[in-house]
């Protein structure tokens, strides 16, 4: 026997079921993997779209995030460069090659060098968009994917976001029916990583104490936009 | 049991019949305030806690096979012991799951079987005791009491009502003694450190008195506080809910009768 | 690893000694405990929330096989390999064989406590690949040669300058005369050194908190972000995971995430949560080349349909050992082995068997308080019971232990008997003490009396003077 059916023999043992599931059953627990059933959700973000954002806000600061709300994407340019220059940090950002990001008008700002591309070691700030917020824990839900080199989230000292407020749904359950409905039926496949960030990098491994950034982010700048535009706005 | 003085069955428990009668005295009076026709079955013994949590099963069944017949046919049994009255609530069904009639037998007894101090405030519907003492407590919550039947604000309601009585809440007060049945024996170094922790918090309150539901927690702790000199009196809470002060805290009697001079060469004494 | 089990107790009586030790574990009352209840009770469907991850992992283990060959065919759709290892041998001959495949030199790791139980790391080193920990706290207990001593805060016993000195002797590039006092110096000296060890890994090794057979991802939950540097910088990423982890979808596994960062930091979700699915895409512009799991089950299959089942829903939160006061007395190597607290008293055994883990399950004073919290309520000193209920019918605990508890036993169930001994007892212990009150010492109770005083008995028992008070009460109404 294969070490495979070894461990499936007993666990079928374990389980006092000679072979696989009858069909009828196999095909009830196909329909629960198929159309995915939501488990209890908290009711905390169940709120109107405004308290929704200030909650999101909110849970985010908590983490230790940073939020900017800033009112049209034309804004954006002017609040990196001062956010960059009130942290000390080079006006130099890598940027993800995202559309929703080169839409932005950053002419506006010359001073401010763009790349656009996956992190270099040496990268000292990213920018990225995101894909949503959930609002229960003030989460970024990050995708990977040609617009989205993931190192961008991770390499970089600073990191910075933009996200819109349209984009921010209650709970996890939201985030997934939104990927959901974004991949539609051509791509099956989740992309290769779909990370929810909440909070920059910290560690409590050395006496039990909270310090920021310790393989990842030290600072995570959320760039909020209140214009509307539509959700699901990362590429997917 | 629609009858207005329901029949109860005292479970002493093997701690209390053997170290702290008090205690037994002071659950009868409770009990009797409380408007029960109290009685005490010659045939109890022990619930069977040692075997059961030392591995014995075959042994626990027997023994609990015993005690449900000492306290059949009674309206309600009630232990002034949180771990002893779980062990037949929560576990007594459990043992005979195989065997329908008796786990039918053992419920009954399970659906019967209270902790003194809840019993008298959720079954008999007590608010409050009459009794008084000036000076300062403290409460410790015992695991099984705690955990397994839910005994947290009910000794406390009671004791707020004891006139004089001054309550300060002890740190970690759920946190286990060290106790823990045979645990106290067989890690005997670990079962210290843990009530080295106990004592400290005990200290802390400020307290004179320390008080709770299980007579083999309060004896430990006393223990570790007599032997590290502290002055701190030790009851279980039936004793100040039922006013029978007069007697003296717990390690405090002097055995009355005269009892032959014996000494093995290993024990010492010590007033 | 090597199990010191056995030596539970010698274990214990060292580590009670051991000051740096002694003042981390007192830390774990203010953090985690504090920062757990405040969690807990901050949202209101906590407790209904802990109802559904269990009934989510009794669900999937009831019908584990259909779930894990739904999990193997999307791993394999989205390109990636499962490799079933009955063992430990198995799975670390299996990672072994990736890593030659495409001719690693070092490998990364991510935390993984399955890695722990198969020992790679010394396994990989003996065949000349370099295992570099990046989680922070198994960096540290790496370069002390240590095991972790907590499932999720690894280097929990290791004091600020215990870890600057270690990095001292193994970053010995850098300036001897630099400061680390402080710990963001060392986090910092940490962050730089691991850089690039994580740009020249061929291999990451991962573990998972979960596997979903809906989609075929693996999850990893961490705050520092090394799990993902780990899984995207190499060419190949393995996950090590064991066979209990599947869950069935996205959303199983957000609600158990609910409880699982809540219970383990007090935190409202872990910083990073990652879902990963396969290696790159074609158009991906980084991540690994390859996507391996290495499936483990080394015991985990036999303890399904046993009194053991409900262990496979541990989530390995640590919230049982933060809360377990025996944990917080002696920490977590004394266990003797790769899990301590209450999920180790009741897992170590199912795994390297009871006769080498016999100390554990039975140094507990079953104070409940680790059922209480466990956010997958699993009865653990039930389970705990149970394997003493083995150990009892095996016969493998000592004899005087045994003939003294069935004597005893013995006399309980007979009440005349037994009214006889206590008599007698109540006697000797009186008579022992002189007419004192308490004893010091005591011949048969040496554990008691080495720290604590003995109490003597009242007078005659309850029930005697029970019986003798109704006596009086009757001639008094007679007369
Ligand atoms: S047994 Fe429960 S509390 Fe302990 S680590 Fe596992 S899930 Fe967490």
């Amino acid at each position: 026997m294969t070490t495979r059916g070894e461990i499936f023999a007993r666990i079928r043992a374990g389980i006092g079921r000679d072979d696989a599931l009858d069909d009828e059953k196999a095909r009830e627990l196909i329909d629960r993997l198929e159309s995915p059933k939501r488990n209890l959700v908290p009711a905390r973000s169940d709120l109107d779209r405004t308290r929704l954002v200030d909650l999101f806000v909110s849970m985010a600061e908590e983490a230790a995030a940073t939020v900017q709300r800033v009112s049209h994407a034309g804004a954006i340019p002017r609040a990196v460069v001062s956010y960059l220059a009130r942290h000390n940090l080079p006006m130099r950002v890598t940027m993800a090659p995202d559309s929703s990001l080169d839409r932005i008008p950053w002419k506006l700002e010359p001073m401010l060098a763009l790349r656009q591309g996956k992190a270099d070691p040496a990268d000292e700030v990213s920018l990225t968009a995101a894909f949503a917020g959930i609002a229960e824990s003030g989460t970024l839900m990050v995708i990977s994917g040609a617009h989205h080199p993931s190192t961008l989230n991770l390499l970089p000292d600073s990191h910075m976001v933009v996200l819109h407020e349209n984009q921010i749904v209650g709970a996890y359950e939201d985030g997934w029916d939104l990927l959901r409905r974004a991949q539609g039926d051509g791509e099956k496949r989740l992309p290769r990583t779909v990370l929810f960030v909440t909070g920059p990098s910290r560690s409590a491994d050395i006496e039990q104490t909270i310090q920021m950034g310790a393989h990842g982010p030290r600072r995570l700048h959320i760039l909020l936009v209140a214009d509307y535009v539509g959700q699901g706005r990362q590429a997917s | 049991m629609a009858d207005e003085k329901p029949n109860v069955a005292l479970f002493a428990t093997c701690l209390v019949d053997l170290f702290r009668p008090t205690v037994g005295f002071a659950a009868a009076r409770l009990l009797e305030d409380a408007g029960c026709e109290v009685s005490v079955p010659h045939v109890q013994t022990c619930c069977g806690q040692p075997a059961y949590n030392n591995g014995d099963r075959k042994d626990t069944r027997r023994i609990a096979a015993k005690v449900i017949k000492a306290f059949a046919g009674y309206d309600y049994v009630v232990a002034p012991s949180g771990s002893c009255a779980a062990m037949i609530r929560r576990h007594y069904p459990e043992l005979f799951k195989d065997d329908p009639k008796r786990a039918e037998a053992a419920q009954d007894l399970a659906d019967r079987t209270y902790e003194l101090v809840s019993f008298i405030t959720d079954v008999r519907g007590r608010r409050a005791v009459v009794a008084r003492h000036d000076g300062s407590c403290t409460y410790h919550d015992s695991c099984s009491g705690l955990r397994e039947l839910g005994v947290r604000e009910q000794p406390r309601t009671l004791l707020r009502s004891v006139f004089g009585l001054d309550l300060h809440e002890l740190p970690d007060s759920d946190v286990c003694c060290g106790f823990g049945g045979t645990f106290c024996v067989k890690y005997p170094e670990i079962s210290n450190r843990m009530v080295e922790e106990k004592v400290k918090n005990v200290q802390e309150t400020g307290a004179e008195m320390l008080l709770a539901g299980d007579l083999g927690c309060l004896m430990n702790i006393w223990g570790k506080l007599r032997r590290d000199g502290v002055d701190i009196q030790v009851r279980h809470v039936a004793e100040v809910l039922a006013g029978m002060l007069d007697r003296p805290p717990i390690g405090e009697i002097k055995p009355k009768r005269d009892v032959p001079s014996w000494p093995p060469a290993s024990a010492s004494v010590q007033d | 690893m090597q199990s010191t089990a056995r030596r539970f107790k010698q274990n214990a009586h060292e580590a009670m000694a051991d000051a740096p030790l002694q003042k981390a574990l007192g830390n774990i009352k203010h953090g985690f405990i504090q920062k757990r209840r405040k969690a807990a009770a901050r949202l209101p469907e906590f407790e209904a929330l802990r109802d559904q991850a269990r009934e989510i992992k009794n669900h999937t283990l009831a019908h584990l096989d259909f779930y894990l060959e739904r999990f193997e065919q999307k791993v394999v759709d989205n390109g990636g390999t499962v490799h079933w290892c009955r063992t430990a041998e198995d799975a670390r001959r299996a990672i072994l064989s990736v890593c030659r495949l495409v001719g690693a030199k070092t490998v990364t790791k991510g935390k993984t406590m399955i890695g722990e139980e198969i020992g790679i790391n010394d396994f990989l080193a003996e065949h000349g690949i370099t295992p570099v920990e990046t989680d922070l706290g198994e960096y540290i207990i790496q370069l002390r040669n240590e095991t972790p001593s907590h499932i999720i805060a690894p280097a929990i016993h290791v004091n600020k300058e215990q870890v600057a000195e270690a990095f001292r002797k193994e970053h010995t590039h850098l300036e001897p005369g630099r400061l680390l006092d402080d710990p963001p110096q060392l986090l910092a000296e940490a962050r730089q050194e691991m850089r690039d060890k994580f740009l020249a890994a061929d291999v990451g090794i991962t573990g998972a908190n979960f596997l979903i057979a809906e989609t075929g991802s693996s999850v990893i939950v961490t705050n520092e972000g090394n799990g993902d540097l780990t899984q995207t910088l190499p060419r190949v990423h393995i996950v090590l995971a064991s066979l209990e982890k599947v869950v069935p979808t996205l959303e199983d596994a957000s609600t158990i995430l609910r409880v699982l960062a809540r219970s383990a930091t007090g935190q409202e979700f872990s910083v990073y949560t990652t879902f990963s699915t396969g290696a790159r895409r074609a158009d991906d512009l980084d991540g690994p080349e390859q996507y391996h799991v290495v499936l483990l089950d080394n015991g985990r299959s036999d303890m399904i349909g046993t009194e053991f089942q409900e262990m496979l829903r541990c989530i390995r939160c640590g919230a049982c050992l933060n809360h377990c006061p025996v944990y917080g007395a002696v920490g977590g190597h004394a266990y003797g082995w790769v899990y301590s607290g209450p999920m180790g008293a009741v897992l170590t055994p199912s795994l390297i068997g009871i006769g080498e883990a016999g100390h554990l399950p039975n140094a507990s004073s079953f104070c409940g308080r680790c059922e209480e919290v466990c956010p997958m309520r699993i009865p653990l000193p039930k389970m705990m019971r149970h394997w003493r209920e083995r150990e009892f019918e095996r016969q493998i605990r000592p004899t005087v232990a045994r003939t003294g508890l069935r004597l005893w036993a013995f006399m309980v169930r007979r009440p005349w008997l037994y009214r006889r001994l206590t008599g007698f007892a109540v006697h000797m212990l009186a008579s022992w003490a002189h007419g004192g009150a308490r004893l010091q010492r005591l011949p048969m109770a040496k554990g008691w009396t080495a720290y604590r005083e003995f109490p003597v008995p009242e007078g005659s028992t309850f029930v005697d003077q029970w019986r003798a008070h109704q006596r009086q009460i009757l001639e008094e109404e007679l007369a």
